[in-house]
């Protein structure tokens, strides 16, 4: 055993492959990848498995998907209307990817893909170029809109445009903040409630005594983690229609 | 359901169940074969009854609208709503600080371009805050909302 706890241990990265420097970048496949790799997996065979039966009385595979498209259908359909209905691949695959990174990372010994802010951030910054690509594409300069709200008089619009315009900036940074902060927060608390367990056990009988509270902790703290790694899934998931929505309808 | 009155054994019951789906049959066929003697009235008849079905649907997918959007609230717990809150405003703030930080190396307005960007950037902060918080209490209306 470890003398020391550490609970950052467990967002290191590892070479499994090392490719070298490729155009002055580092490139390897690290356990994040391999985590990737697995997701992917995971997703496309789940999909595959349950849309193979084309039964007209779901089993239950088949129905987790049909829940899971209308759960992801019913937010972007809320959200950014029906319109929006155009990105559901995306949205979907967002979601799905989210959810499932988030979850996996719930088993002991795997690896949290959502925990380092390359990812989230990565993930963020695609949505939000998107929105601003398909919203100039689609409105043309009338996508300027979303940061000209009406009714404001004249001599404040410099000041609302710029505020305007650095809120819709800060998008990217909570969106991916959010996420990697929850699940970076939620697993270090973990590791070190359960490390209390440890150490106290070394203390002998009143030190096992002493270990039932963190261990209790440890339990509920597991409840409240799965809850978040749906939680941030699917908050994830909603901005992402919300914001889906300002690319097709900019107007305040 | 037929349910057996008498606690019996399970077959008498099945049976009596199977009777019963049996008399529902013949007392259907016998009823369509008195409409289709009838002609005439059958049409106007079956068109009143699609009528009435189609407006019951129609009520029922109203009445299912009303009664989903109110649930859908509940889906958040408190937490995620403070922590959403909260990297809502220092995003905002991130942004004016990298924003006024930045114009300062490059135009060496040091430090007007960080105070000025970072008021600008608390101002955007608490425009989020204000916004995400409004979406949050009317979550189903925004969709209806934003479309004009």
């Amino acid at each position: 055993m470890e003398d020391r706890v550490d609970p950052i241990h467990q967002f290191q990265i590892h070479n499994y492959v090392d490719f070298g420097t490729i155009g002055g970048v580092h490139i390897a496949f690290t356990n994040s990848a391999l985590f990737m790799f697995i997701i992917i997996g995971l997703i496309t065979g789940f999909l595959t498995l349950a849309t193979s039966g084309h039964a007209l009385v779901p089993g239950r595979f088949q129905s987790l998907a049909e829940i899971s498209y209308e759960f992801v259908a019913n937010m972007l359909r809320e959200s950014a209307g029906t319109e929006g209905m155009r990105f559901f691949p995306f949205v979907f695959s967002v979601f799905m990817f989210v959810l499932f990174a988030n979850v996996l990372g719930l088993f002991p010994y795997f690896f949290t893909v959502t925990s380092h802010i390359v990812i989230t951030a990565g993930l963020s910054v695609t949505i939000i170029l998107l929105v601003i690509i398909y919203g100039f594409y689609r409105n043309g300069l009338h996508f300027l809109g979303l940061f000209v709200p009406k009714g404001v008089p004249g001599y404040l619009m410099p000041l609302v445009v710029a505020i305007e315009v650095m809120s819709f900036l800060s998008r990217p940074i909570s969106l991916s903040v959010r996420l990697f902060a929850n699940m970076l927060a939620g697993h270090i608390t973990l590791k070190v409630f359960a490390s209390f367990i440890l150490m106290l056990s070394a203390w002998g009988v009143a030190g096992w005594l002493g270990a039932v509270l963190p261990f209790a902790m440890t339990v509920a703290l597991t409840a409240l983690e799965a809850l978040v790694a749906f939680l941030q899934a699917y908050v994830f998931a909603i901005l992402t229609c919300m914001y889906l929505n300002d690319a097709l309808h900019p107007s305040h | 359901m037929v349910r057996p009155v008498s606690e019996g054994p399970p077959l008498p019951a099945l049976t009596c169940a199977y009777a019963a789906i049996g008399v529902a049959d013949i007392r259907m066929a016998a009823r369509d074969e008195d409409s289709s003697s009838a002609g005439g009235a059958s049409d106007k008849e079956l068109a009143r009854r699609l009528d009435r079905l189609s407006r019951d649907l129609e009520e029922e997918k109203r009445e299912r609208a009303t009664r989903e959007r109110p649930a859908r609230k509940s889906d958040s717990t408190d937490f995620a709503l403070a922590l959403r809150l909260a990297s809502e405003f220092v995003a905002g703030i991130l942004v004016g600080v990298a924003l006024g930080w930045g114009l300062d190396r490059v135009a060496g307005t040091s430090p007007w371009g960080l105070i000025g960007f970072l008021l600008l950037g608390f101002g955007a902060g608490v425009l989020n805050v204000i916004r995400s918080a409004g979406n949050m209490s009317t979550t189903a209306g925004a969709g209806d909302g934003k479309q004009d």
